[in-house]
């Protein structure tokens, strides 16, 4: 039998689809959650580094690190789905979109949070105006503005196009996040991210990070999913399927 | 276990980051599931009063 993409782009069949997946992801990210825990908490070092020694707030790194990156895979995420549904026109598309944003902007917030909560011990600051602080602070609010713009129109088929070319031209943001590190005038600004690369951090640290990080990613198919199933209900409300479906969710 | 706790002095900081991003996906997977159930419930609704409707 030949597999067709296109048979789960129909809401209706990724909508059994994804319920059968959701408990699969969500028993990931917590088995991998956990793992990277107590990895993260009982087989790394206090302290790092000789003489000004990063103390015992740099575990706050693997909940910090795991999140910033899922804020900007997941705004990728978003914006691929919105090119998909404008160049495609799948109903499916724009709803994925709409589903991954929340779990982006969660995430997002996490990672300025728990940004400036390190920041506070370490740099002697709660929150300073640097290249990639500032520009992770705009994508939280081109979430925000994203969710904003589709709740503010009625009709569901224009909020999604419209919505969808915010986002993509906020995709903009992401590239300047990933590279803001290296600020182009030192004496302009002081660019607080340094370059790293894999091999200079610790192995446990970064199979820590890297866990947390793969957690959150389970747990953010989970919730899109669940998310996507409330859309299309909502959307696809009294046709012959839905009414089906009702049926036999009443019945377990 | 205390001084798993204490942080090196720093616990305010560290468990503060692990408690929000605890508690805001928490709230996320409750806040999801009741969304999921209410609008079953009303979608159910809706379909038994145009059921009620047709056999009268």
């Amino acid at each position: 039998m030949k597999f067709h993409w296109f048979h789960f782009s129909s809401p209706a069949t990724f909508y059994g689809l994804a319920g059968r997946m959701i408990p699969w992801f969500l028993a990931l990210a917590l088995v991998t959650g956990v793992v990277a825990l107590y990895w993260g908490f009982f087989e790394t070092p206090d302290q790092l580094g000789g003489s000004n020694p990063q103390k015992e707030y740099y575990r706050i790194i693997f909940v910090h690190v795991g999140s910033a990156w899922m804020s900007m895979w997941l705004y990728l995420v978003l914006a691929g789905w919105s090119a998909f549904g404008l160049v495609f026109n799948t109903r499916l598309s724009y709803m994925m979109a709409v589903s991954v944003a929340p779990t982006g902007a969660i995430f997002t917030f996490l990672a300025l949070f728990t940004g400036s909560f390190w920041g506070r011990p370490s740099w002697g600051t709660w929150w300073d105006w640097d290249p990639r602080l500032t520009s992770e602070l705009i994508l939280f609010f081109l979430y925000v503005g994203y969710l904003a713009l589709h709740s503010a129109i009625d009709d569901a088929r224009r909020a999604d196009r419209a919505s969808a070319l915010l986002a993509i031209v906020g995709l903009v943001c992401v590239p300047i996040i990933f590279w803001s590190i290296n600020c182009p005038d030192p004496n302009q600004c002081a660019a607080l991210h340094q370059r790293s690369s894999m091999g200079s951090i610790d192995g446990n640290i970064l199979f820590a990070m890297l866990a947390l990080t793969f957690s959150f990613w389970m747990y953010s198919f989970a919730t899109s999913f669940m998310r996507v199933r409330r859309i299309i209900l909502e959307r696809e409300a009294g046709t012959t399927w839905v009414n089906e479906q009702l049926e036999r969710e009443a019945q377990t | 276990m205390m001084e798993f706790l204490s942080q090196g002095g720093y616990a305010f900081y560290v468990w503060s980051c692990y408690g929000l991003g605890a508690v805001l996906l928490v709230a996320e997977i409750i806040a999801l599931r009741r969304h999921q159930r209410t609008i079953v419930a009303q979608l159910g609704r809706l379909k038994r009063m145009r059921e009620a409707e047709v056999s009268q």
